[in-house]
């Protein structure tokens, strides 16, 4: 039986300690650990869940979710905080165990080396760069040949290592991989966001609760984006990813600067972008582009209506969460200053009932968060990456009319010359048409290319959707069924004491 | 907007002392129009005062506020704790939802708009019937009360059966009565700081004042958590409504109808579980607290009246001494020290036992309240439990 290639993938976060008023610069690191096991046939069947897609339905080889992250529980490296985190090369060696990904990590406070600063350049003000540093974990499982792909194994060169990464490192990832396959079709997932407000708190050095639900809000995006981006079979092969994952030290990635002259380039040359794409007229001979650019519009109504709502629900989570924890101090309150003892008793478990659901309504709050509304949000910016493809496909076709545009007017003027007597001029407009047949046969051959591969990624794309959508209300319910289970416990020992008033 | 009319069953109070003749008081109907809100009072009694032996009239709120406040202003009833009146009703934040709802017609779908319209309109139905309930309460309270039912202005309540023509206080009316209400906390404050001899009365006053502020509290941090809840429920309808659509626009899944159900059942599932919790708790909880802040006050009125009386009572008492000493209008004196100590002496004696009623009264509904809470509380829950199960179940069964 031949198994899927399965790559494991955790992100935690380290925060080194930036003194106040420094506008630090690349302090914020992650660590990215891979390792890689082999397993015997037998047991890697064992650990394929139940819902696993049973034979592989297309050539790319698939990645199953629930095994991915039964994994990635294993092993994860927290720095130490002496380590100087910058010139961090070769494997880390202490493997320690790890909490699971979906809690909030809180920041281990390291210190910095004051070398960091002295050869430190300060054109650097990134925003984001606030003395954090991320070790991610990757594991790799189950290396056996599927088709005549290669296996992870032999992707990989090393069994085991560790690498540091900067968020900005991320980005740079991110844009790399938008260039080479965003204009051939391929959709490639986007990075997290900046976020300047939120960054520049944690530079300040704030250890309070919204500092540290960033930063977990932020692990918690480069792992899934990350995942996205390996799961994809395509640019799991691509170098720059492979490099990215296993090169101990990588070039700065400069270009990413929010407010840098690159990033503002890279504004205006969206809004050209906008621009052409109103003016694109395509005569759209397959009806199938029609359909899917009009389901992918109508995708993007609903995930941002349903993202809103969720938002809303959080918020409104966290406010019934401290009105609960309000409610609690008063009913027992209320039961000190009760006479009866009975009742004053029972008042006073009441309001340690109330206490317990206030504590359960923030895990709830933080459950729909994480779950959902940054599934959602992720889904959103997907599909915005979706939509890019359709109009690099509508751009690829208007190249190729273009070309054919050129060289009928070519083909018109050469006739034209054939009636004077230029032998040159007819010589060189015969090689122009020449060349631009070639280019014609290479815009049709492009246009063909981005359409079946557009097609394939979209087939994809949707049901990797269909997949994480059910997941996570799959997991959602469980983690409703887990409060009232809860519940059930709570008022259960509650009872009792409200039948003992007499 | 539109009238409402609920029939209820009667949840009177039969008061049937050996002696005494039966007095059963309900509110058989109400009928909500515009503004006014006409409830229908209907009578059963054997006493010999009444035409009949059953009779109904129509009453409207300020009806039961003018004879709350007779009661109030009855020396004779000094000593007793006066049932409190009953809340006007309040439809205003219903009424605005309704129409904000009508506003945003156009922004929805015509799915969703029918249930909120369903929602709103089971939530005005609550309200109203929750008027209903407290509006009957107190007619049950004074039924009860052993003295109270013999008022004659109860009588003419229960039974003139045409306006009372009790109309709402006009401005200086109500001015009097805000000074009136400045004068007694102000002397609230004086009297509470004279320590009174008798125990009971002293414990029950530092009681008293403690929990009452402790009662407003609750009942007000209990209201925030119940709309919060509401909040959350109504954000999970909308959620879940926009799953479902998300859902059965999914052209590429397999067993397209079996995704359906289970999304539909995902969704109604998910917004009974939050829906429901917030009604339970809105009715048992925060209703027991409001009523109870409102009986605390009575009984703080009644204790008010009994120092103010104990207050007359020493004042004459020196009175007396100062006429005895000067050997002037002693008669007169001692006439009015006589009466000052008689007053006393029968508010205390019926204060204490009005005070020892409401202490078993206010357990006794605190204990059903709160088993009915946590035993809806339960039950719910494990229905949350079974319906989760079973959805999990479908959406894990078809991969």
């Amino acid at each position: 039986m031949s198994l899927c290639t399965e790559l494991v993938l955790d992100i935690t976060y380290h925060q080194v300690k930036a003194p106040l008023f420094l506008v630090a610069q690349d302090l914020t690191l992650f660590c990215i650990c891979v390792n890689v096991q082999s397993q015997p046939a037998s047991l890697a069947a064992e650990d394929i869940s139940t819902n696993s897609n049973g034979p592989k339905q297309d050539s790319l080889f698939d990645d199953d979710p629930e095994d991915l992250f039964a994994e990635a529980t294993e092993e994860v490296s927290l720095d130490s905080p002496e380590r100087d985190v910058l010139l961090s090369d070769g494997p880390s060696p202490a493997i320690t165990p790890i909490t699971p990904p979906t809690s909030v990590i809180t920041p281990r406070i390291g210190h910095t080396h004051d070398d960091m600063f002295t050869h430190s350049s300060f054109d650097e003000i990134e925003e984001e760069e606030g003395g954090d540093s991320f070790d991610i974990h990757i594991s790799v499982s189950d290396p056996e040949k599927v088709g005549e792909y290669m296996t992870s194994m032999s992707l990989f060169k090393r069994s085991e290592f560790a690498v540091k990464r900067r968020f900005s490192d991320f980005l740079g990832l991110h844009s790399k991989l938008a260039s080479k396959y965003l204009h051939i079709g391929y959709i490639v997932p986007p990075a997290p966001e900046k976020s300047i407000v939120g960054m520049t708190k944690v530079k300040v050095g704030k250890e309070d609760q919204s500092s540290n639900e960033f930063v977990e809000k932020r692990r918690s995006a480069l792992e899934r984006y990350l995942m996205r981006t390996v799961k994809h079979p395509i640019l799991l092969k691509d170098p720059d990813v492979l490099q990215f994952l296993e090169s101990s030290e990588l070039p700065r990635a400069v270009s990413t600067q929010a407010l840098s002259s690159a990033g503002l380039l890279r504004m205006v040359n969206k809004a050209a972008d906008a621009v052409n794409k109103m003016t694109i007229k395509m005569n759209e001979s397959d009806a199938w582009f029609e359909e899917k650019q009009q389901h992918f519009e109508n995708l993007d109504v609903q995930l941002r209506k349903l993202h809103t709502s969720v938002e809303s629900l959080v918020c409104h989570r966290k406010e019934l969460s401290v009105n609960t924890a309000q409610f609690a101090k008063s009913a027992a309150m209320l039961g000190n200053s009760e006479d009866h003892t009975a009742l004053s008793r029972a008042l006073s478990q009441l309001a340690e009932v109330e206490e317990k659901i206030d504590q359960l309504h923030q895990d709830q709050a933080n459950a729909d968060f994480y779950l959902f509304s940054e599934l959602l949000g992720d889904y959103v910016r997907l599909l915005t990456a979706v939509k890019g493809v359709f109009d690099h496909r509508m751009k690829t076709w208007q190249k190729w009319q273009d070309s054919q545009m050129l060289l009928q007017k070519k083909r018109e003027a050469e006739a034209k010359l054939q009636f004077t007597n230029k032998p040159d001029k007819l010589q060189q407009a015969k090689d122009e048409i020449k060349e631009l047949e070639g280019k014609v046969q290479q815009g049709e051959r492009d246009f063909e290319q981005i359409s079946k591969t557009i097609r394939k990624e979209v087939s994809r794309f949707e049901k990797e959707r269909v997949k994480d959508f059910k997941t996570i209300i799959i997991k959602y319910l469980e983690s409703l069924v887990q409060t009232q289970q809860q519940l059930i416990k709570y008022w259960e020992a509650f009872l009792p004491e409200a039948k003992a008033i007499s | 907007l539109h009238c409402v009319s609920v029939l209820l069953t009667p949840r009177a109070v039969n008061v049937d002392l050996q002696t005494d003749a039966m007095l059963q008081v309900d509110i058989s109907d109400a009928l909500s129009e515009r503004d006014k809100v006409k409830f229908t009072v209907h009578t059963k009694s054997t006493l010999p005062n009444f035409k009949q032996n059953e009779f109904s009239v129509v009453r409207q709120h300020e009806e039961f506020i003018w004879l709350h406040d007779s009661f109030v202003e009855n020396e004779e009833y000094a000593g007793y704790i006066i049932p409190p009146a009953p809340p006007r009703p309040d439809f205003d934040a219903s009424r605005e939802k309704l129409q904000k709802l009508g506003e945003g017609e156009g922004s929805m779908t015509k799915e969703e708009f029918t249930k909120m319209k369903q929602e709103l309109e089971a939530e005005y139905l609550a309200i109203f019937k929750k008027t209903v309930a407290m509006h009957e309460v107190f007619l049950c309270r004074v039924a009860a009360h052993p003295v109270l039912r013999k008022d004659l202005n109860f009588h003419v309540f229960l039974e003139y059966n045409q306006d009372l023509s009790v109309r709402g206080k006009n401005k200086k009316e109500k001015l009097e009565d805000f000074f009136k209400n400045v004068v007694k906390s102000a002397d609230g404050v004086l009297v509470a700081g004279v320590k009174d001899v008798d125990d009971f009365f002293e414990h029950e006053k530092t009681f008293l004042l403690e929990y009452h502020n402790r009662v407003k509290d609750a009942s007000a941090k209990s209201d925030r958590m119940i709309r919060s809840h509401k909040n959350a429920a109504d954000d999970i309808n909308r959620i879940a409504s926009s799953l479902y659509t998300l859902g059965t626009q999914d052209s590429t899944d397999l067993c397209k109808y079996e995704q359906m159900l289970s999304l539909d059942f995902t969704r109604s599932c998910l917004h009974k579980i939050e829906a429901r919790i917030a009604a339970d708790e809105d009715l048992k909880l925060a209703d027991l607290l409001k009523y109870y802040l409102r009986e605390s006050q009575a009984a703080k009125d009644l204790l008010y009246r009994r120092s103010r009386a104990l207050v007359d009572y020493e004042n004459a008492n020196k009175a007396l001494d100062k006429a005895r000493a000067k050997n002037r209008d002693v008669l007169q004196a001692e006439t009015s020290q006589q009466l000052c100590c008689h007053k006393f002496e029968k508010i205390s004696e019926s204060a204490k036992q009005e005070l020892i009623d409401f202490k078993t009264r206010r357990v006794a509904a605190f204990r059903k309240n709160l088993v009915e809470l946590a035993e809806l509380e339960l039950k719910h829950a494990k229905g949350n439990l079974q319906l989760l199960q079973g959805c999990l179940g479908i959406l894990k069964g078809n991969t």
